[in-house]
Formats: C-alpha cells, structure tokens, sequence
C-alpha cells in the first residue's frame, strides 16, 4: 500500500516536473523577456543589466532550477504587459473559473445522473432511444459551437439571459462570488450550461452502462425474486452501486473542466483565468502562459493522484495492477 | 440482405465484403449509412469547392464591398448568387464554408495519418523491444496524458508560429496545427499497439518465423501489426472527429487558422464578432456545417466500435 502511494506521488512530482520544464521552456526561449520589458530606446547597459536582474546570464540549468524553485513557492515573476505580480493576477481570476466549473459539474450531475437511469430501465423506449442517440450528438458538438448557439438563442433573439460577463459579484474576504447577487447567478447559466453539456452525456453514458452491469447481477434478481417494488430497485439497490465510478469521474474531469473552461470562457467573455491565459496568448504575454500551465496542471495531476489513491484504498486488487 | 456471392470457387476481394459480416451490419445501421452518406457528401462537396461555390473566397480582388453583409437568400435583401449570405467584406458564406471545410478536413486526416504512423512505430518498437525502450516512451506518453489536451495543443500552437519564417506561413501554420494534434493521439495508438504485440510476440507464430530468421522489422510490421489493427481502425475514426474539433478550436480561439486561410473554426471566429449586429448567418452556417462534419464522423466511428467488438456480435 504505501509503496503504491509512493509510486503515484512519484509519478505526480515527475509529470509537474515535466510541465514546469515545459513552461521554463517556454518562458526562455519564445522573444527575448528583455525586449518584452524594455521600450525600444533602452540604452545596452539597461538592457545588461536587468539580464543581470532577471538571472538571463546564468546557465540554462541553473536558470531552470531557479525557476522550479521560485514556481514552488508561488513566485511566477513579473507580466510583461501589466508589471504586476502574475500569480496575484491568476488568483484574483480564480474563484471566477472555479464558480463556473462548480455549477457546470452541479448541472452534469442533476441532469446526467436521472438520464443515465432511465436509459438503462427503459433501454427499449422510445425516449430511452432518442436521449442515446442524442448523446452522440452531446459529445460531437464543439463547446464553443454551443456556446454561441446558447448565446443566439437566449440572448440575441429571446434576451432571456445576459451573453458575456459575470455580473456583480460580491467579496467574500480574498473569494469573489457571482452567486449570492441576481445578475450574478442570471450570468452564469448560459457559460455553465454550455461547458456542462459534454459532462452531461459523459455522466449519462457512464451511469448507463454502469447500470446495466448492476442489473444483470445476481443481488437485483434477489431483489426482484423478494417482490421488492421496480422504484425502490432502481434508485436504492442499483443506482447506489453505480455511484462510486460516477463520483471518481466527476472528481478527475474537474481538473480537465478548469482547462477547458478557457474556450467557454472566451465565447462568454467570462473573466476567469482561462480568459486571461488566451489574452496573454494574443500579446505572447510568456510569464501568465508559463502560470498558468504549471497551475492548472497542478490542479490536474493532484485530483488524479487523490483519485488513484482513494482507489486504491477502496479496492485492494489495484494496488499490484500497477506492474 | 441479398445473399450477393456469386457460383464462383474463390470470391475476389470486393465479393468478400460485401459477403462480410461489416458489410451486412452496416446496411442494418440506420444511423451508420446515414451519417456515411452525409460524410461522403461533405467531403465531396468540400473537394469539389473550386468547380461548385459560386465565389473564390481568397482572391481578393473577386469581393465586392457593395455586397458586404448580405442576408441569405430566402430572407428580404438576399441575392443570388450569395445563397447562403454574405460577411463584412463581402465574401460568399457558401463559398467560404466549402473552402474552410476542406482545411478541416485535411488537417483532420494528415494529423490522424502522422499519429499513426508515430503511434504504430512507437508501440510495435516499446511492444516487441521491452526493456528501456518501452519505460522512456510509456513514460512520455503518461506526461502527455497528464496534461489537459487544449492547453497543450494551443501552447505549441501558438509558441510554434512565433518561430515559423513569414515565407512558410500559409502552409506552415496548418503543418504545425497538425503536429500539435499528433502529438497527443499517438500516444492512444502506442499503447493499443504495444499491448498487443506483448500478447503476440509469445505466440507461436512469431517464434517460428524469428527461427527461421524473418528480421525484425519485416516480423513487426508483416506478422504481428496486422493482428493490431482493428482497435487501431476504430480509434482512427473516432480521432478523427476529435482532430476536427480541437483544429476548430484552436482556430476560434485564434491560435489556428489565420483568416486569409479561413478553416471552419476561423470562420465561425470571424462571425462571431457579428452576433449582436444581428448578422447571425456569417457565424450560423459554419457552425452547423462543422457540427454535421464532426457529428457523422463520430456515428460512424460509434458504430465501427460496435460492429468490430466481438463480445456485441
């Protein structure tokens, strides 16, 4: 068990260390940072010596060590366009992302979960056929493509709901929420709406092969062969055994929601860290892209380590899987 | 369900087929000819975009700015030849989607073929060699799948183009969009790849032919890659959809297609900007056109799926 853990930790510090190297890459090599910085008419001596301040003279592996080190305890140096602290920017952007992909997995649940179900009670419906069929269709549309046909629909021709924005918010000490004002909770649905719609289907298509796997087992014949009503089957003995597998997936999508949440967020001018990533893109603004990758995949491979982990407790046969 | 084989001792390749099992479960898919017709059709109709569509998008000098942000033709102000509209600057809607089409497209197919052809020789190598091999590459292709696909694709994307000398540009973006999406669906067909040819290389068949001293590489890819190709095909298809998707994106999201080489994704970028000016048609059409693409590419591929698992027959 705790050699497990240790592999899985191991294996976590080496994809972060990959990512950092990745950004450093990125960091030092895509322009020069000293052109970034300096106006044109600086004169070489300015230019040697904020080389000097930056630590461009060092050697690459120093450089990369410095780099680590500094991304470890949170510093990611200065933006080039707007010479303020990178990791404050990301974090004041936070909570922004973090309410979305909330409420976008909340929906997934609400709504996948039931579908699921009744996809796999009903397999010969009609409507247990066309929510099948239109799953396919969930998972083929381009979320950008929804997002802007939520934005024609309910904004442009019903005016129903706003189309770009986060409304008011209101700060809760360092936390900015959109939630507890009006505007704020009528801005978030169509963002969360759209960046649910593939987590819906993923929910709906898991819980209904998990489903189907249950029902086939020899407890639910019991069940049935006890005259325990169809309802109480479902939803109590069934349902309750798919759940685990519907939790785990939810809990690792969450770190591919907040990355995924910037093409959202860009469709909706929603102004989270994904927003602020493509920005920094347009303006090759290298410290926040460099950020924000090391951020986000640490978000990543955290809630996969935590996930791994839990199942490895849960379920001992995984633990030699590893080999 | 005519029985179509022939008296004929040895039936020929295409008798096979349409004798086979494939063949007969996809006539009894709907939705499979369905979305194998509608695919057929956009393609076609894509590669046929310089003899079809009434304008050449990219030649400058054909756009008319009197013809700018015309609405399409069934609606009061449409004119022909412009069926579907026109945009800000005066360029055929239709025209444009049949064109940008064709870029997804073949973006989609050149980057499926690179991540098969790295995928494939990757995993028959890790597969067949073991030992350090197998560890550096499986290893990689973990970093790869630890990190989220978009943000990847888009960092190489964009970082890439920075360094593309302005001569390379117009094929050079689409080569390094291409590279971008690679990079990541190769690992998939690594790891089927590799698996398979763990499981193969004891068998029987593969000791005989090394006895008899068939070289390594011709054992690989005549003796144990055939035995691997059939989750492989399935996987093709499906990435197929999904390299579409992420060019679309990636192109929206202004890291992809450049304008004057507008793919499907551009398109629906540039419309956007035209949302609220009730010019809807400039971003509706390519929209619709890129999820009929996306969504008859991924029912094929579900029903390959289906059709190709033994354990559904």
């Amino acid at each position: 068990m705790l050699a497990f853990i240790i592999k899985r930790l191991a294996n976590a510090v080496f994809v972060m260390l990959s990512v950092t190297f990745l950004a450093f890459v990125i960091f030092r090599f895509v322009g020069d940072p000293v052109d970034q910085m300096l106006n044109e008419q600086a004169t070489q001596e300015q230019r040697d010596d904020l080389r000097e301040r930056l630590g461009l003279d060092k050697p690459f592996l120093l450089q990369f060590t410095t780099f680590v080190g500094r991304a470890a305890t949170g510093d990611f140096g200065i933006s080039f366009r707007n010479q303020r602290d990178v990791l404050d920017m990301i974090s004041e952007r936070f909570p922004a992302t973090f309410e979305l992909v909330l409420v976008a997995t909340f929906i997934s649940l609400i709504v996948g979960v039931p579908m699921g179900v009744i996809t796999a009670i009903k397999r010969q419906s009609w409507y247990a056929e066309t929510m099948q069929f239109t799953s396919i269709i969930g998972i083929s549309l381009p979320s950008f493509v929804v997002g802007i046909g939520l934005i024609l629909v309910f904004s442009v021709w019903l005016g129903w709901f706003p189309a770009f924005g986060r409304g008011d918010t209101v700060d809760l000490g360092w936390w900015s929420t959109g939630l507890l004002s009006h505007s704020g909770r009528m801005s978030i649905v169509l963002p969360a709406l759209s960046l649910s719609l593939f987590q819906i289907t993923l929910v709906m298509r898991l819980v209904r092969a998990e489903m189907l796997e249950v029902l086939r087992s020899d407890f639910i014949k019991f069940a049935r062969a006890r005259g325990i009503p169809a309802r109480s089957i479902h939803f109590r003995h069934a349902l309750r055994n798919c759940l685990m597998p519907v939790v785990t997936m939810t809990a690792m999508q969450i770190g591919g929601l907040i990355a995924f949440a910037l093409v959202t967020e860009t469709v909706f001018q929603w102004p989270g860290m994904g927003l602020l990533f493509i920005q920094a893109v347009t303006f090759v603004d290298v410290p926040i892209m460099a950020a924000y990758l090391c951020i986000v995949a640490l978000i990543f491979v955290v809630l996969n380590a935590i996930v791994d982990m839990t199942y490895a407790v849960i379920d001992p046969r995984l633990r030699g899987a590893e080999k | 369900m005519s029985d179509q084989t022939s008296g004929k001792a040895v039936p020929t390749r295409m008798e096979r087929f349409w004798d086979s099992d494939l063949w007969w479960s996809f006539k009894s898919h709907k939705s499979a000819v369905g979305a194998a017709i509608v695919l057929l059709l956009v393609i076609i109709t894509a590669f046929l975009a310089p003899v079809l569509s009434p304008q050449n998008p990219y030649d400058l000098a054909a756009l008319e700015l009197w013809n700018a942000e015309l609405p399409p033709i069934w609606m009061e102000g449409g004119q022909m030849p412009f069926l579907l509209g026109t945009d800000v600057q005066g360029r055929d809607i239709l025209s444009g989607i049949l064109y940008g089409t064709r870029i997804s497209i073949i973006i989609g197919i050149a980057s499926v073929a690179v991540s098969l052809v790295v995928g494939i020789g990757l995993g028959l190598m890790a597969g067949y060699y073991g030992g350090w091999i197998d560890n550096v590459l499986m290893r990689i292709g973990d970093v790869l799948l630890s990190i989220p696909i978009v943000l990847v694709a888009i960092l190489v994307s964009s970082v890439a183009q920075q360094f593309l000398p302005p001569a390379f540009r117009e094929i050079g973006v689409a080569a390094v969009l291409v590279l971008a999406i690679a990079m990541y669906s190769w690992v998939q067909y690594a790891r089927v790849v590799r698996a398979q040819t763990m499981v193969e290389r004891r068998k029987e068949y593969v000791m005989a032919s090394r006895l008899v001293g068939t070289p390594a590489r011709r054992l690989m890819v005549k003796h144990i890659l055939p035995n691997t190709l059939t989750p492989i095909f399935v996987a093709a298809t499906l990435n197929f959809g999904l390299a579409i998707l992420i060019e679309a994106t990636l192109s929206f999201l202004g890291v992809g297609m450049p304008p004057n080489q507008p793919s499907l994704g551009t398109l629906i970028r540039v419309g956007n900007q035209y949302l609220f000016s009730g010019s809807w048609w400039i971003v509706l059409f390519p929209s619709i056109q890129l999820c009929i693409l996306v969504v008859a590419v991924n029912m094929l591929g579900d029903w390959l799926r289906d059709a190709l698992n033994p354990k559904l027959r």
